[in-house]
């Protein structure tokens, strides 16, 4: 089956000011006496109508099986609620994270430190998985790709833009999506396939705009007693705006952010391992600055130069989050991890662990994990919580999430 | 076709100024005054912040709204035309049919000049009108969109003041000096138009203005949109696009009003929007208070429309020079040779409609449509008030209440259309408009609010930011 993303105007907050029908090329946007409409049959996505509205009331999507009609929309006080579609393909066994085994397998062993079976949030969104397949990709279009590492640091982060067009790809925070490097290994067979973590939220890096960003890391290692480079991290560097490649996915069904207001969501992680974790900040920012629950990040790197987004990160208010930034290659400070920060915040993490809504998300490089669950035991111990009986019920209740790689 | 602004020049533009250099000059020289009048008679004590506004950078659907900090001295107000449809006709009048004017046609040149000289009178007076708003803010949202009007105000002065150099010649560059020395309010060189002349004393007054004075700018710029005047056609249909931000920020800054009122009454337990001082101590404006000020407002801004039955109006249709609103889209044979309209009058048996020859109701069909458009908008601000369960409607009042203008301003109504004598208007008219107790409390609630993401107590926060942006984004960074 396949998903229309519809483009709806909000009846609450539009003027019918007549612009977006003056505007559109194609003659979508049509009224009755009480509403502005989109025809979902005609409507192409050029967003010709986007800029022009002075209220914002027009740019406004739904994923949808079946587009509402206008004179479902005509009917409109306010936008309907957003409607979750459980896809035909997704029901049963083919349920799983990723349906197709390579990306299925990654995943598989990205989560092994959460033991057992995970479940997501239970205020987390339907995730779909599968959308686009290796043999039915998507094609996307390169709009941005931008180093955002500082000049003398050694790791090389860009910050990477995909347009996906008009085509529906939902991917939410914490969902990877997968890419295949072009060309063949020594071998002559197709390189293995990848899988990022999107860094913009589910409305897009820029709202609206069917776009999403990743946050790659240029690998660099030795081989030989050569410097070689990674290839799929070089090829997606080196793509240039304009450049269209091919992804698969969304990928990924229990690494999913907590929707609910209360939900305190403790974020710790290392380098790249920030991605989901910026999706979830900025998705936490643009639809409820004033949740009652907390976030808090715990980030390392090196030193600020090599910190992705430091910059953004540092701008964002106290209010919205709780940040931790901790460097090991400080000149003249002794190396810290996020792991000895973590113990220097001991009373504030134990009394967000004492929350049934808090959510514990670790992200980084594999074997983190380890340090990361010794720093929660010293902690609990510290606040006379039972850390081996709280992990499990967390895991359980989907509120303890590991992807490492 | 040329779409994109000019921004080399001094004057941003799509009109390739730069191959008139007589008109550059004129215009060159007329900027130095526009500066001065801005930083004399424009947004009081904010000319150094930085302010979050859009800016055109070409007509085109995908430019025109860029958004940035500038401080509003150093905004681009520039000459943007909508593009030029190609083989355009008049399309009503005497002069139907024939292929749209690209110059001034002679024997209509005084009439065209008057118009435009009108137009840009109101859009600096505005400005001046509402320069001390910004000291009481009821939060950085609020002051950003007061600024947005404002500048686009200044570039809709700008696009007159074109039309005038341009195509008047040394007529036009007097006018367009003219159109700085005038001042709102002022006893020697008052604005043309007596809405343009009262102040706007608080924000409540602002997004009244901008829902109900402003609109008439609409349907004023909507006519003029389907002149056969070719430039004045294009500078109002690209204005349009910018007016309906006004129309948003008065629209949606009266229903945020009203929202926090009906919140504020719900959480203190009042069910009764006529228990006045109990109220007020919330610390919001009552319902009942209003709807005295879009009584007032409303029956001002029906004023500036001018006499229902009006030759001038008829002759600016007949020469193709004025059009009706949406001329385009109405049926009939656009030249009104032989229909009649009806318009409502004070008769015997109070107010009585009459069939008058529709050339000469120009201006009661277009006050109608204004009506209209109001009353819409006056609807979605009901919907806001029963969505909490407060029982009470605000209603437009009849088109014969409190006229100064026009067929009804030798008789009295009241609100809802019944005649009345000078003695029964004179004892009754305090209850239907703002006393001077409400001026005082609509007064005591103006206190600035800046830190951003926090609104002042009597106005809700609005649903979606400007540009996307978060609520706590800082939308003028006070220098």
């Amino acid at each position: 089956m396949s998903l229309i993303r519809q483009h709806l105007i909000d009846p609450d907050i539009c003027i019918r000011c007549n612009t977006c029908e003056e505007t559109c090329p194609r003659q979508a946007v049509t009224h009755n006496d009480d509403n502005y409409v989109v025809d979902a049959a005609i409507c192409r996505y050029c967003m010709d109508c986007i800029s022009p509205c002075p209220t914002g009331a027009i740019d406004n999507w739904r994923m949808v099986s079946a587009p509402y009609t206008i004179e479902q929309q005509f009917g409109w006080d306010e936008l309907p609620e957003e409607r979750l579609i459980v896809t035909g393909e997704n029901d049963g066994e083919a349920a799983g994270e990723a349906v197709e085994d390579e990306a299925a397998q990654i995943l598989e062993l990205a989560h092994r430190a959460e033991g057992g079976k995970a479940v997501p949030p239970f205020s987390a969104a339907h995730p779909y998985v599968n959308v686009y397949t290796r043999d039915n990709p998507l094609v996307a279009t390169v709009t941005g790709n931008v180093r955002i590492t500082g000049d003398g640091a050694s790791a090389d982060i860009h910050h990477i833009i995909l347009d996906l067009g008009a085509a529906a790809f939902p991917v939410l925070e914490g969902q990877s999506i997968g890419i295949r490097p072009p060309g063949t290994d020594e071998r002559g067979k197709a390189h293995r396939l990848r899988l990022y973590s999107v860094s913009s939220p589910r409305d897009g890096e820029r709202p609206n705009h069917n776009n999403l960003a990743l946050t790659v890391k240029r690998v660099v290692y030795e081989r030989d007693g050569r410097p070689c480079e990674g290839v799929a991290s070089g090829y997606l560097c080196g793509l240039r705006r304009g450049d269209t490649l091919k992804v698969t996915g969304p990928f990924g069904n229990t690494f999913l952010m907590p929707n609910h207001d209360q939900a305190n969501i403790i974020m710790i992680c290392t380098g790249t391992g920030a991605a989901p974790f910026r999706a979830m900040t900025e998705r936490r920012r643009r639809r409820n600055p004033g949740a009652a629950g907390s976030l808090m990040l715990l980030f390392g790197a090196r030193t600020p130069d090599e910190l992705p987004y430091f910059g953004p990160l540092m701008k964002l208010p106290d209010s919205l989050i709780d940040r931790e930034l901790v460097f090991s290659r400080l000149e003249g400070k002794p190396k810290e991890y996020v792991q000895d920060r973590m113990r220097a915040r001991s009373a504030d993490i134990a009394r967000l662990l004492a929350s049934e809504h808090t959510f514990v998300f670790v992200c980084g490089l594999k074997g983190m994990e380890q340090g990361v669950d010794e720093a929660f035991s010293a902690i609990c111990e510290e606040n006379d919580l039972d850390w081996p009986a709280l992990s499990a019920a967390m895991r359980r209740n989907g509120r303890y999430h590991i992807e490492t790689y | 076709m040329n779409f994109q602004v000019n921004y080399d020049d001094l004057i941003p533009n799509n009109v390739d100024l730069s191959s008139d250099q007589r008109l550059m000059r004129a215009l060159e020289q007329w900027h130095p005054g526009y500066i001065d009048w801005w930083k004399a008679m424009g947004p009081d004590g904010f000319q150094e912040a930085e302010v979050y506004l859009r800016t055109a950078v070409s007509v085109d659907s995908k430019g025109w709204a860029r958004f940035g900090y500038v401080k509003m001295p150093e905004y681009r107000w520039g000459v943007l035309l909508a593009p030029q449809v190609e083989g355009r006709e008049i399309a009503f009048g005497e002069h139907k049919g024939e292929p749209a004017w690209q110059e001034v046609p002679g024997e209509y040149r005084a009439m065209l000049r008057r118009l435009i000289v009108i137009q840009g009178d109101t859009e600096p007076a505005s400005v001046e009108q509402q320069r001390h708003l910004g000291a009481t803010a009821p939060s950085l949202y609020d002051m950003r969109n007061l600024f947005q009007v404002n500048v686009e105000e200044g570039r809709h002065l700008w696009a007159m003041v074109y039309l005038l150099q341009k195509y008047f010649g040394r007529d036009g560059r007097e006018e367009a000096a003219e159109l700085l020395m005038r001042r709102s309010g002022d006893e020697d060189k008052p604005r043309m138009l007596a809405a343009f002349n009262a102040p706007t004393p608080d924000w409540l007054s602002f997004f009244m203005f901008t829902f109900f004075t402003d609109r008439d700018g609409k349907m004023q710029l909507e006519s003029l949109a389907q002149s056969g005047f070719d430039p004045l056609s294009r500078s109002c249909r690209f204005m349009l696009t910018e007016e309906a931000h006004h129309m948003f920020v008065g629209e949606s800054g009266v229903s945020r009003t009203i929202q926090r009122t009906c919140e504020a009454m719900k959480e203190a337990g009042i069910e009764d929007p006529y228990d006045v001082d109990a109220i007020r101590a919330l610390g919001v404006i009552d319902l009942p208070t209003l709807q005295r000020k879009a009584n007032l407002h409303l029956s001002a801004t029906l004023d500036l429309f001018g006499s229902e039955i009006s030759t001038n109006a008829a002759n600016a249709f007949n020469a193709g020079l004025k059009g009706r609103y949406q001329e385009t889209k109405i049926d009939d044979d656009h030249q009104l040779r032989d229909s009649v309209y009806e318009v409502l009058k004070p008769g015997e048996n109070g107010f009585e409609t009459e069939d008058v020859p529709a050339l000469t109701a120009l201006n009661a069909r277009l006050r109608d449509d204004y009506v209209d458009d109001c009353a819409k908008g006056v609807g979605r601000w009901n919907k806001v008030i029963a969505r909490t369960g407060i029982d009470f409607e605000i209603t437009l009042p009849h088109v014969a209440f409190n006229r100064g203008i026009g067929l009804f301003s030798d008789c009295h109504a009241s609100p809802a259309g019944e005649p009345l004598s000078h003695a029964e208007w004179e004892a009754a008219k305090s209850a239907w408009l703002p006393s001077s107790g409400d001026v005082e409390f609509i007064h005591s609630l103006m206190k600035p609010e800046r830190r951003p993401g926090r609104y002042a107590a009597w106005i809700a926060p609005p649903k979606v930011g400007i540009d996307g942006k978060p609520g706590d984004f800082e939308y003028v960074k006070i220098a």
